[in-house]
Parts: C-alpha cells; sequence; structure tokens
C-alpha cells in the first residue's frame, strides 16, 4: 500500500512536465486536473496504510530515505507531449487491469480507496488515448511523435505486471493473503489482449514484430518485457531515479515552512483568550 | 521526526435527502484547513452539496473483539421483527 502510495505521489512529476506546454487551454485544465487526482490517490492510499498503525511522517520518511519504493515506470523521462497520451492509455491502462481486482482484495480500507481510484483513473486512460488519437489522425509528423511514444511506453508498462510469477517475490504471499487475486503474467496477457484492438483503432503499431494470435490459448503472443531492465530501474538505475528523488526532497523541504506555519496557526487558535 | 498533524474523519451529503456518509479521512492542523482539503480531496466530482469534518481522536468506536458480547442482547429478541407473528388468512392491512 505504501508503494503504492508513492508511486502516486512520484507519478505526478513526469506528467507535470509538460503542464505549461500543453499544446491548448484545454489540454492544460485536463491535464492539471489529472495531476490533481494523482496527488488524492497518494493521499487516500496513504490514509489506507495508516490504518495498519504507521504515521503518515513515517512513510513520508521511509520514500524520503529511499527505503519504500515506487513504481518504476515513472523513472522514465516524458519526451513529447504524445508521452502524456501514452502515459494515459498505456501506464494508466496497465494500472487500470492491476487496480479492478484490488478493489475486491481482503483489506477493506485498501478496497475502498481502490473503488475510488479505479472510477477516476478511466477518466485518466480515455483522455491518454484522446490524445493519441488526435495526433495519429493529424499530420504525419504528429503521427510519428505518437508513434514513438508508443514506441517508448510499450515495454516499461508491461514491465508494470512485475517479474513472471516464477520469479516474484512477493507474489505467493499477497495471494495467500488474498491481497492480489490474479498473478502478474495473467494480467499482463490481459493488458496485450485488450490493447492489440485499441492500437488497431488509433492506427498505431505496437513495437513487437512477434505479437501475433494464438487461437490456441485464445490470447496473442508476445515479446515478454526485459526483466534484467526492470530490475536495474528498481534498484535505482533508471533513466529518471534521481531526479524524481531529488525534486521530492526538494518538494517536501520547500513545502516545510507551510506545514510550520500552518500548525503554529492551529496551536494559536487553541490557546485560550485572555481578557 | 515532526508529528503528523491531527487525524480528521470526513462526511459527505451526496445531495439534499440523503445522510452524510463517511468517505475517508485526512490529516490537517484545524478545522478550517481539514475542510477546506476535504472539499479538494473527497469532492472533485460534485459528490456533494454538504461536508462534515470531525477529529478522528473525538469518536467512541465499539471494540471489533467485543462485538459478539456486545450485540448479543439483541440476538434472541426476534419479536421485534413484524416477520415474527403470523397473520390470520383474511386480515386486510395488516
Amino acid at each position: 500500500m505504501a508503494q503504492h502510495a508513492h508511486s502516486e505521489i512520484i507519478g505526478m512529476q513526469p506528467e507535470a512536465n509538460w503542464i505549461t506546454r500543453a499544446p491548448t487551454l484545454k489540454r492544460k485544465a485536463i491535464l492539471l486536473a489529472k495531476v490533481q487526482d494523482e496527488a488524492g490517490h497518494g493521499l487516500y492510499l496513504y490514509a489506507a496504510a495508516e490504518t495498519l498503525g504507521v504515521t503518515r511522517q513515517t512513510l513520508y520518511e521511509l520514500l524520503l530515505a529511499g527505503k519504500q519504493k515506487y513504481s518504476s515506470i515513472f523513472n522514465y523521462p516524458t519526451l513529447s507531449w504524445a508521452d502524456i497520451g501514452a502515459i494515459g492509455w498505456l501506464v494508466d491502462g496497465a494500472a487500470i487491469v492491476n487496480q479492478v481486482p484490488l478493489c475486491r482484495c481482503s483489506y477493506g480500507p485498501y478496497a475502498r480507496a481502490m473503488i475510488r481510484i479505479c472510477k477516476e483513473e478511466s477518466f485518466h486512460q480515455r483522455q491518454g488515448y484522446e490524445i493519441l488519437y488526435t495526433l495519429s489522425h493529424g499530420t504525419p509528423a504528429q503521427k510519428a511523435m505518437a508513434q514513438d511514444a508508443v514506441d517508448r511506453w510499450w515495454y516499461p508498462s508491461l514491465a508494470m505486471f512485475g517479474p513472471p510469477d516464477t520469479e516474484s517475490t512477493h507474489s505467493e504471499r499477497s495471494m495467500a493473503w488474498k491481497i492480489k487475486r490474479f498473478g502478474n503474467d495473467e494480467l499482463r496477457q490481459r493488458f496485450v489482449d485488450m490493447c492489440v484492438p485499441q492500437a488497431a483503432v488509433l492506427d498505431l503499431t505496437i513495437p513487437d514484430p512477434a505479437l501475433r494470435w494464438n487461437a490456441d490459448r485464445g490470447g496473442y503472443d508476445f515479446t515478454p518485457p526485459d526483466y534484467a531492465e526492470l530490475m536495474a530501474v528498481v534498484r535505482g538505475n533508471g533513466p529518471c531515479n534521481r531526479q524524481r528523488m531529488a525534486h521530492r526532497r526538494q518538494a517536501y523541504e520547500d513545502g516545510a515552512w507551510v506545514r510550520e506555519a500552518a500548525a503554529a496557526y492551529a496551536a494559536k487558535r487553541r490557546e485560550p483568550v485572555h481578557a | 521526526m515532526p508529528e503528523d498533524s491531527p487525524l480528521w474523519e470526513v462526511f459527505v451529503r451526496p445531495r439534499r435527502g440523503l445522510a452524510h456518509s463517511h468517505v475517508g479521512s485526512l490529516h490537517a492542523p484545524d478545522a478550517a484547513m481539514a475542510l477546506r482539503n476535504a472539499r479538494d480531496l473527497y469532492t472533485r466530482r460534485q459528490e456533494g452539496v454538504s461536508i462534515w469534518v470531525v477529529p478522528a481522536a473525538q469518536i467512541t468506536a465499539s471494540s471489533p473483539d467485543e462485538k459478539d458480547a456486545f450485540f448479543d442482547p439483541a440476538a434472541d429478541k426476534v419479536y421485534r421483527h413484524p416477520t415474527f407473528y403470523d397473520v390470520p388468512e383474511g386480515a386486510p392491512h395488516l
């Protein structure tokens, strides 16, 4: 839960990168709303984690000290506006496939937070898909930009489902406790099967020459993501790990005076008034 | 390590005619900020027309471990339900 909460908070960074450069006022307002939602998701999940007895402050410190992690996907850079589309379609799409089963997981506070989050995520995915559709039906240069974004985000999105079940360290326990209800590989397959027809409508190509329908299995065969790369990013060697953490620390420190001022004001108001 | 600001439980009334229901919790230094933060956190999509924030520390709750004993007095009083009674055939409006 803590890792999930941290992911929502760090996940604001790659997208916030494009708020000031959104192509229209409408897109800018939408992106602002989306980033605000991510902050909200982080807060629902922190509150859920706190029901197990940990304080918010401890969770913050564990993230800032690098002792708790966040999803590796946010360690990839957003190089073009089309990346905002690809994140919405693929990254949020993968997150939805991961998260929908969590709405019925065994821990009530987590499940309730996930129900609220899943409702909001579907707007995120659709706005991303709309961005890509607009680009892919625009000029050749816009279409190329959309294709480039999909090329870069496809495999990191597949990696979001984690290592194969045979190598996943926590899966067995999470499944036994009914926190996780489906294996990593099963969810990854579900995601690929959903994306193929969606990519066709976009008129964009999924960057996998091995991708083809397997009638025997009733699913698509595909090239798995590079799990060695995933593990390297998890260990801190992705393109943006240091930048993301530095930015989070800076934001935390820059906000300190606001928290102190609000606390001082509240304390002053609580003091009895002497005539 | 700085301490967390107080925890508040948030209740939202979705529409006129419905009761406030619990939607979640948040941290805030005082009631006014709790209310503003609750608006931003729990009603971004017009989910409510009224919000209550209550300091979590002010809530007295029954203990989950003692729920069997606590609710036991009601268990053997099925006669409180209308379905307990046999209505003779032909008696209208009962």
